[in-house]
Formats: C-alpha cells, sequence, structure tokens
C-alpha cells in the first residue's frame, strides 16, 4: 500500500469534509445554471410540437426531472441511512437529514406539475392511481422522516429513527418505478428506460436529460449547503467549530 | 427556434396555464429553498457566537472567584 493514496475515511469526519463540501457547492450551483439553461432552452424554445399533446407536453421537462429526483434522492438517503446504522459514523446521519426536504420538495413538484399535466391531457387533476398514489405516499414518507427527526431531541437517537423509517419506506420506490407496468394505470409507461431506445424525439430527449441534470447538480448544491448547516450545528461543542466561528467574526 | 412571437410563446397553444403554472412553482420552491437554507445557517452562527461569548464571560467571572477566594 502506498501513502500516496487518499484516505476517503478522513473525508468522514466533519471537520475535514465541512471545508471540502463549502469549496464543492460553487461548482454545482454552476454546473446546475449551465445545465438548466441549456435544457430550458431546448425544451422550450427548440423542441418540436408533440403531436399528440401539442404544447402542453413541455411540462415533461419539469415533471420527469423532478420525479426522478424525488425517487432517487429517496434511495440516496436510505443508502446513507443504513451506513449510519451499520458503522455508526456521524457524517451518515448528518448526510441523510440534510437530503430529506430536498426530496420532498420534489416530490411535491412532481405532483404539482403531474396536476397541471393531467387537467388538459387527461380531464382531470388527481385520479388514485397506483403512479400518483404511490408518488404521494413518497412525500408522506419524507415528510414523516423531517418529523420523526425534528420530534427527537438526541441527534444520535433522531437519526437511528430516522434510519430505519428511511429503510422500511425504501420498498415504495420500485413500487412507483414499476408501477406503470404492474398495474393499468392512467399515467403513460416509461418514455426512456435503460432496455430499449427512447420512444421520443431526440431534442425532447435531449432537453429533458440536460433538465434531469440541472436537477441532480442543484439538488447536491442544496443538500451540501444543508449538510455544512447541520454540521455546524451538531458539532458546536467541538472546538473547530469554536475556532471556525471565532475566525468568521 | 420554434415559436414565431413571444405571444404564441406564452400561449403554449392552448396550455400556457398549464406549463406556466408548472414553470412558476417549481422555480419560485426552488429559489426559495437555497435562500432559506442560508437563512438557517445565518441565524444558527448569531445563535452559536452569542453562546461562545456567554460561555466564556461565565468562565472569566468564574476564574475571578476562584482567584478572590485564593486571595482570602
Amino acid at each position: 500500500m502506498s501513502y500516496k493514496e487518499i484516505n476517503w475515511f478522513r473525508y468522514a469526519s466533519p471537520q475535514t469534509f465541512y471545508p471540502l463540501a463549502g469549496k464543492m457547492i460553487p461548482w454545482f450551483w454552476g454546473l446546475a445554471a449551465i445545465f438548466a439553461v441549456g435544457g430550458l432552452s431546448i425544451g422550450f424554445l427548440l423542441a418540436p410540437t408533440d403531436a399528440q399533446q401539442g404544447e402542453g407536453y413541455r411540462i415533461i421537462f419539469l415533471h420527469v426531472p423532478a420525479s426522478w429526483m424525488s425517487m432517487f434522492i429517496y434511495l440516496v438517503m436510505a443508502f446513507w441511512a443504513a451506513v449510519g446504522l451499520a458503522f455508526n459514523t456521524r457524517l451518515s446521519g448528518m448526510m441523510a437529514s440534510a437530503l430529506a426536504p430536498t426530496g420532498a420538495l420534489f416530490a411535491f413538484l412532481s405532483l404539482w406539475t403531474g396536476a397541471l399535466w393531467g387537467k388538459p391531457m387527461w380531464g382531470t387533476w388527481w385520479v388514485w392511481d397506483a403512479r400518483l398514489t404511490s408518488e404521494l405516499i413518497l412525500l408522506f414518507l419524507y415528510i414523516g422522516f423531517i418529523a420523526l427527526q425534528a420530534a427527537i431531541d438526541d441527534p444520535r437517537r433522531a437519526d437511528k429513527a430516522g434510519a430505519i423509517l428511511a429503510l422500511v419506506g425504501v420498498v415504495n420506490i420500485p413500487i412507483i418505478y414499476f408501477s406503470v407496468k404492474w398495474w393499468n394505470t392512467l399515467h403513460q409507461g416509461a418514455s426512456v428506460s435503460l432496455t430499449k431506445a427512447p420512444s421520443m424525439a431526440a431534442l425532447m430527449l435531449w432537453g429533458m436529460l440536460l433538465c434531469a441534470l440541472a436537477c441532480w447538480m442543484y439538488s447536491i448544491a442544496v443538500a451540501l449547503m444543508r449538510v455544512r448547516r447541520i454540521m455546524l450545528e451538531r458539532e458546536r461543542h467541538t472546538d473547530w467549530v469554536r475556532a471556525l466561528l471565532s475566525e468568521e467574526s | 427556434m420554434h415559436w414565431n412571437s413571444l405571444a404564441e410563446f406564452l400561449a403554449m397553444g392552448t396550455h400556457g396555464l398549464y406549463v406556466w403554472g408548472s414553470v412558476v412553482v417549481m422555480a419560485l420552491l426552488m429559489g426559495a429553498e437555497p435562500i432559506l437554507v442560508l437563512q438557517g445557517r445565518k441565524k444558527l452562527i448569531a445563535r452559536l457566537k452569542r453562546q461562545y461569548r456567554a460561555e466564556s464571560s461565565e468562565g472569566r467571572q468564574h476564574s475571578k472567584v476562584i482567584a478572590a477566594r485564593s486571595k482570602d
């Protein structure tokens, strides 16, 4: 083993991760802005009209990235929760807590943009269809996670309780994803999948993928900002936070 | 460019309300989230600084008391 290898465990300590995260945040904001400008200008200025749905289909450039992020953030949150339970690392619980509000935001936006898309296309804002209902449950899981953690004063116990909720709730993710296959739903099937060629025009696909990348970068930037705040709060009795804050004044 | 005029762009066929309703709400919420996080951070830092100052002045008073006692 050479000593030049990066010791990744070093970054598992809040004291070393805090300044690193601070340096990364502006880069993720920059990337988010670039991808958003690219994706939105392709989606809203260049992409052709949809043959069936007219111009209303353009909601796809918001709805699909928001829905993907709402599911993906939950998986990442559950991953950190599991790591925290297994290895009892301080940073993992903070990561899970930092992700939950952003996940809840995207779950809400997925439902909101979905309702605004459903009204002109299906004639209704809402149906108790498998896809829509399981996404609503996802929003409730996020809210439940946040509320449960807020109700427990001791952060380590709050992490554990939250982790168990996050891990039990992860069963909902494949249900959301496969709901359009398993049940007859009003919601359409996947437009993009890993196994077959996408069923949409190239410009539409590029617009959607760039918007999704923008949402990724946004989520990382906001989660890093939030995890830094959580670190300061939880580590407030340590010397490094004291030293850091006395430097700032 | 797909559009011939700004009016056409804003109308989005007949779906302007739905498309812009999605865009505006998503932009507002995604704009608000980082602002709220930053505000929370500022409040927290102010609170912690107050707390540290209070603790260190308590500490000074405590050591004065001990010094006064040791003189007696």
